[in-house]
């Protein structure tokens, strides 16, 4: 291993309340890989009050070290402050990638980390590896650089995104797309403490309200998944698209519309700018198919679709298609399923 | 009260309505095939600063980077009802990524002059970065609160103005209190963007940038630079004027623009091809779904 200092991939440790967030723990996964193929170290940055306690999970996640920046101000996140502890230790030491996960914290932190330090940034990328590098204007060959891989144009096309300057090169990469590895019981790393030093400008922003809801959305992990969308027809109708769900033992999903149409809350949209989800089987109800919404969903393991337009392109993924109206269909599975158990 | 909001907004090339033929056949995006269309998530950001207006006073500054036809935006926005327009087009500005949009963008804010809140869309939908908002913001040294569901309040203490402003976070919500100057971006949840008023698409559709009364004038080039010059205040009085900010008119330094003052590149495109592999049509039929139903439990899909 070379200097420990510099050129080593960082990922951004997203906590709360002393929970590491699925994201996080999965770019430290694959962040260890990365780091593994340039022969650096994989480091966790990790900001927080009171959260020393995490160091040993990111540890046996894969971290070789985690930089630890504690204070009270740290608590919860918020974006001035962050950027500045992140971006200030970016600059002292140089890391050759970071990491982070494209929740609500880490875009709305990315952003402004690579601002401050000039640098590039590519969002919600799914897939990333390491490779050689072409400058077409420079004529240059920039070896073992990131590359960065996401959908773009509304995911009708897949680009490849290169940060071709001399800077830390910044990515943010959505849930549940990168395998968690499993984590070495006992494998130790290093804790770096970095000084904390906040003016009040930097705290100007005060929190005065928080909620989140406890009834923790089960989506993610849900092995049979039943989702609704604008074809539904209305909240009324959605009801049968829970009903399903309820009957097969799954959770419930819905497309951007059926959320926009207010159906259903945006904590159970899955797509682009929802969740992604790799069930088993995935019941699309009345949803067309758009490319924002099959992001979120074509790794399922089956796709049912459910639609009264033959020719939506949800039956282009499907490995399963019912033609048809959902309010005799929806009946006539609950029906048979039943019946079977 | 009286504040000025700037809100930034951007022509898109409308990503949810490809069809086929939008996709060229060496997989890259034909956008010419692509109807332009203001960015939906922007109109959520105009929508959020009409209210403001409405609540508070406020004059609602609409401004844009793009090519000449993004003016159709702005006078789109004038017809919403905006107070005030502003195109930001230079070909320098070509290639730009996040970055290098934010630096455009905040010159632009700072070009303008004292405002109190810039607001802008969360993301845009030909590329969903989400990212020129809060990169505005740390090039303008704001606050920020992104993916804002709405303003609760705005204080005046002597000369401070104080925001109190809700916002998503994953699993729910948080309001905080900011002083301002701030910068807020703007999900589609927020609101429902008001349409445009028929006696305000009367009042601006005459609304020009220079460009396009020069264009207007393109038989009779305005060789007399006073009939411009009067042709403009004419307009400008009647508030019909749509200001035209070149890279030189921002004072930008020139390698923070548009290609060069772009780190990331674009190594490869290709096209999605939609792969559905096996591929099983099931009637609709009590019997086809009890053997369907039958097969997905045996497989183990269903338990």
């Amino acid at each position: 291993m070379t200097d420990s200092k510099r050129g080593n991939v960082w990922v951004f440790i997203e906590q709360e309340g002393g929970q590491i967030a699925d994201v996080s723990l999965e770019l430290v996964s694959k962040g260890r890989e990365l780091a593994k193929e340039l022969g650096v170290s994989t480091e966790g940055v990790l900001l927080g009050s009171d959260v020393s306690g995490l160091a040993k999970q990111l540890h046996e996640q894969g971290c070789d070290n985690v930089f630890l920046a504690e204070d009270n101000e740290l608590a919860l996140f918020s974006a001035v402050p962050y950027t500045k502890i992140v971006a200030g230790m970016a600059r002292d030491m140089n890391p050759d990638i970071i990491l982070f996960g494209a929740t609500r914290v880490g875009r709305s932190l990315a952003p402004r980390v690579a601002s401050e330090l000039q640098a590039g940034l590519t969002a919600d990328c799914t897939s990333l590896r390491i490779d050689d590098f072409e400058d077409k204007i420079t004529k240059k060959t920039l070896r073992n650089k990131l590359m960065q891989i996401r959908p773009a144009f509304g995911g009708n096309i897949i680009a490849t995104i290169v940060n071709s300057w001399d800077c830390p090169q910044m990515v943010t990469v959505r849930e549940g797309v990168m395998p968690l590895a499993d984590p070495v019981k006992g494998r130790q790393g290093d804790v770096t403490r970095i000084d904390v030093k906040l003016e009040p400008e930097d705290t100007v922003v005060k929190f005065v309200e928080r909620i989140r809801e406890t009834s923790e959305n089960s989506l993610k992990n849900a092995q049979v998944i039943v989702a609704g969308g604008y074809g539904v027809g209305g909240a009324e109708e959605f009801k049968l698209v829970v009903d399903l769900a309820d009957t097969l033992g799954g959770a419930v999903a819905a497309s951007r519309a059926a959320v926009d149409a207010g159906w259903i809350d945006h904590d159970h949209q899955v797509g682009q700018t929802g969740i992604t989800v790799r069930p088993r089987l995935y019941i699309a109800c009345g949803i067309s198919g758009s490319v924002q919404h099959r992001a979120g969903m074509s790794e399922s393991a089956k796709i049912l679709a459910i639609n009264s337009d033959p020719d939506a392109p949800i039956f282009s993924i499907a490995h399963y298609g019912i033609v048809g109206d959902l309010k005799t269909v929806i009946p006539k599975i609950i029906e048979a399923y039943k019946a079977r158990v | 009260m009286s504040l000025t909001i700037l809100v930034f907004a951007k022509q898109v090339p409308d990503t949810a309505n490809v069809t086929g033929k939008a996709m060229k056949d060496d997989g890259t995006v034909n956008r010419a095939a692509l109807p332009a269309i203001f960015n939906p998530e922007d109109l959520n950001g105009l929508e959020l600063a009409l209210d403001i207006k409405e609540r508070f006073g406020a004059k609602v500054v609409v401004m844009t980077m793009g090519p000449p036809a993004a003016t159709a935006i702005l006078r789109r926005a004038l017809y919403i009802g905006a107070d005030e327009a502003v195109l930001i087009t230079d070909r320098k500005f070509a290639g730009a990524d996040t970055l290098a949009t934010s630096y455009t963008l905040a010159c632009a804010a700072k070009k303008y002059g004292a405002f109190d809140l810039v607001i802008c869309g969360r993301q845009a939908i030909d590329g969903d970065t989400a990212q020129v908002g809060p990169q505005v913001a740390e090039k303008l040294a704001l606050p920020q609160a992104t993916y804002v569901e709405s303003v609760e309040d705005i204080k005046v203490l002597k000369t401070k103005k104080t925001l109190r402003v809700k916002s998503l976070i994953d699993g729910g919500h948080e309001v905080a209190e900011m002083p301002l100057p701030a910068l807020l971006t703007v999900a589609g949840s927020a609101n429902i963007p008001r349409p445009p008023g028929a006696r305000r698409v009367m009042q601006y559709k005459k609304a020009v940038t220079l460009s396009e009364l020069q264009k207007l004038h393109g038989d009779r080039d305005y060789e007399d630079a006073n009939q411009l010059a009067a042709d403009e205040e004419r307009l400008r009085k009647r508030d019909l004027w749509i200001h035209e900010w070149s890279a030189a008119d921002l004072g930008a330094d020139m390698r923070r623009i548009g290609l060069s003052g772009s780190p990331t590149k674009v190594k490869e495109i290709e096209s999605v091809v939609l792969t559905g592999g096996d591929y099983e049509d099931i009637p609709a039929t009590d019997e086809a779904i009890r053997g369907l139903v039958h097969d997905l439990i045996e497989d183990h899909i269903l338990s």
